[in-house]
């Protein structure tokens, strides 16, 4: 096993090219517990979190965030989401936010990573580099299964960028604590009042992040109705509505932190949840 | 293990520069206890879940299970060890005492360091805001309530009113 800390994206492209079974590492929050546990030894790791190409935040009409972004720094800093922010809240404890990064919920690609949910409904696009050049994939193309995505083994996530979509998103998940939890199921809604657009990802509930097209169509025809640039909350059966075409979006299954039957009822009363919340929201 | 190979690793720890060989699989929290003498940070879990090894890294409370030493070259850590001074005790360590907040004690450095950063970067914190900031903190004895009650405490001790 051999440690390499990466001065700057140059020599981790380089080290992955030379090497594509290296295995990269950010905040550790993964990988540490692999290795601790002698579950998994890599044979050369490259340390990445001291990138500084990988840190930054940038906003000039879009948003662009660094992969090497910390949970904290989503918490703190403007990426014009409100459904990002509420999703970094959630995930584990000071500690685990202060290390955990956005490109390694990206790259793991768990369906239980909390911001993966948020970019899906945010229809983000996911950044790639290698030293064979850069290439940009779009976040519903980028999960082939659970913690499978399209990065060839010489790529590094370098970011994720989203057109800011107002304010009338958020982002929802139900586990035993309100810290420290894996989510049993989520839900990440957008409503883009400017581009007349519904987003509705659901995270823990497939095999990847699953969008809820049937729920969004509905959605939208509600807010065709009611108007796009109004604040209107969706009548009470409108929600309820919402939230059966979400849980009927899930192909979830029984496991340690839940059954499907069970994640398909939180998802329906998330779902009403949470077209009422956005519906009075800007 | 074996087949690891052992790398030099430079570190400011507590305010001191320390050099060690570590091997490349270790995470920070072996090291601090087994290389560097520093066995205040507690080994439990070794997963995130439980606090008791959080350390100050580069200022950010971070869990040293979850930090690989080789990759940490050079960086300042700062472990519950530089808090207090020979016999005395930091205002947070006071508290805990005073409020009754330690019962087995394998908990307690963890929730020290955590507390530590918070009335830091927040010298009056609301309740709600302590609960958030110790949610990576597991105590199996005390309950909580006492530990709550030592943050105020140190929060009142170390800003006076």
């Amino acid at each position: 096993m051999s440690v390499k800390v990466a001065r700057d994206l140059e020599d981790a492209l380089g080290a992955l090219a030379a090497d594509p079974e290296t295995v990269l590492l950010a905040g550790g929050t993964d990988l540490m517990v692999e290795i601790n546990f002698g579950r998994h030894r890599p044979a050369s790791i490259v340390a990445i979190d001291q990138v500084d190409e990988l840190r930054g935040i940038e906003r000039n009409g879009h948003v662009r965030v660094g992969a090497g972004v910390t949970y904290t720094r989503l918490l703190a800093e403007d990426t014009a989401s409100r459904a990002m922010r509420e999703a970094s809240r959630t995930v584990g404890s000071p500690q685990i936010r202060n290390a955990g990064t956005i490109g390694g919920n990206i790259a793991t690609s768990s369906p239980a990573g909390d911001a993966l949910p948020v970019l899906a409904a945010l229809d983000a696009t996911i950044v790639v580099r290698s030293v064979r050049g850069e290439r940009r994939v779009p976040f519903a193309e980028w999960m082939t299964g659970p913690k499978r995505n399209v990065r060839a083994p010489d790529e590094v996530v370098v970011a994720a960028e989203w057109e800011p979509a107002g304010g009338a998103q958020t982002f929802m998940k139900v586990g035993t604590r309100n810290a420290m939890v894996i989510a049993v199921a989520s839900l990440a809604l957008v409503v883009d009042r400017a581009r007349a657009r519904v987003g509705v990802a659901l995270g823990s509930c497939g095999p990847t992040i699953l969008r809820a097209r049937e729920a969004e169509a509905f959605a939208q025809g509600i807010f065709e109705e009611l108007g796009w640039d109004r604040r209107t909350r969706p009548d009470e059966s409108a929600c309820r509505t919402f939230g059966t075409l979400v849980a009927g979006a899930a192909r979830p299954i029984d496991d340690v932190r839940g059954t499907a039957a069970y994640r398909r009822h939180v998802l329906a009363v998330m779902g009403a949840r949470a077209l009422a919340r956005v519906g009075g929201l800007e | 293990m074996s087949g690891d190979a052992l790398t030099a690793l430079r570190l400011r720890v507590n305010g001191v520069e320390r050099q060690t060989a570590v091997p490349d699989h270790e995470s920070l929290l072996t090291t601090l206890r087994e290389r560097l003498g520093l066995p205040g940070s507690k080994n439990a879990c070794e997963q995130g879940e439980c606090g008791s090894c959080s350390v100050l890294l580069d200022g950010e409370l971070v869990c040293s299970c979850l930090v690989l030493s080789a990759a940490a070259q050079d960086r300042e850590v700062v472990t519950v060890e530089a808090l207090g001074e020979g016999d005395t005790l930091h205002p947070v360590q006071r508290a805990f005492v005073d409020a009754g907040a330690v019962q087995c004690g394998f908990c307690t450095p963890g929730l020290i360091v955590s507390a530590y950063a918070l009335l830091r970067a927040n010298p009056e914190p609301s309740q709600l805001e302590v609960r958030e900031a110790l949610s990576g903190n597991l105590c199996r004895c005390t309950g909580y309530g006492k530990i709550l009650e030592a943050v105020q405490r140190a929060s009142r001790e170390m800003y006076r009113r």
